[in-house]
């Protein structure tokens, strides 16, 4: 006979469902893996992303989604002639493609920001450096995360 | 509106030499994508920009998204060039405005 009696830890997981669903609506828009792509190329333009010369450091396993560190370093020598321009960090499922945009210089000395970040969820991040003879590279990083920034208590 | 901002510059630094900079000011960093609990959206407030001038030169500026974490903290680099006054300003929703200076002593 199949048993009817629902046991605590099945009325948790349960109660548990009902909480995640109903949290679900205030993610609003997430942007997607597309609307990274668009946020990127509407910087860009037509010009040629290449991989390399960036570092995105990022811990591979986020417990909370509310502040991850994050460090972005570019190889430049940081002189008038060639140096970068610009940093920009997009990601994928949070409601807004763009994370931080960073605009530097010769007098930067050195190609490195750092500051702490807010992740809906697991996904990629994209890290762009603009160069000052115009090239564009970049570096992407895979993050998961399991307590998501959105899902927080409604206030 | 009373936000603390902390900043870590070098007292001394010898000439030529990246220095390192961190920032950290108070802010709720309000996202513009969450509710209350009555179902209404909380309206956005966040510091939308970052900038450090470095005796009246710009050397750095931010672009600051609601997907930075409340309390946002930025670390850069400069080279220290001469000894003078580092001044920084954050720019924010609701006339939010914070400046904070630091000096440094080049040798």
């Amino acid at each position: 006979m199949q048993r009817l009696i629902i046991t605590r830890r099945e009325a948790l997981i349960i109660g548990g469902m009902t909480v995640a669903a109903g949290a679900l609506p205030t993610l609003g828009v997430a942007s997607t893996p597309g609307q990274a792509e668009t946020a990127i190329r509407k910087l860009v333009g037509e010009a040629e992303i290449r991989k390399g010369k960036v570092k995105l450091d990022l811990p591979p396993l986020v417990e909370n989604g509310n502040t991850v560190p994050m460090t972005v370093s570019v190889e430049s020598p940081m002189t008038q002639t060639d140096h970068v321009k610009a940093i920009h960090v997009f990601n994928e499922k949070n409601p807004q493609a763009n994370v931080i945009s960073a605009q530097l210089g010769p007098r930067c000395g050195k190609a490195t920001v750092s500051t702490r970040i807010r992740l809906a969820g697991t996904q990629k991040l994209t890290a762009i450096a603009e160069m000052s003879d115009g090239t564009y590279w970049s570096d992407s990083q895979e993050v998961i995360v399991t307590l998501a920034a959105c899902l927080e208590d409604l206030i | 509106m009373a936000a603390r901002a902390l900043i870590n510059v070098p007292k001394t630094a010898k000439r030529g030499a990246v220095i390192e900079i961190k920032t950290l000011i108070s802010h709720v960093m309000e996202t513009g994508y969450r509710h209350s609990t009555e179902g209404q959206a909380v309206p956005r407030d966040i510091i939308t920009s970052f900038s450090c001038r470095y005796n009246g030169e710009e050397i750095f500026a931010t672009t600051l998204y609601p997907a930075i974490a409340a309390n946002p903290f930025v670390t850069f680099h400069t080279v220290a060039t001469e000894s003078g006054t580092l001044a920084f300003h954050w720019i924010g929703d609701n006339g939010f405005e914070v400046t904070e200076e630091a000096k440094i002593v080049v040798e």
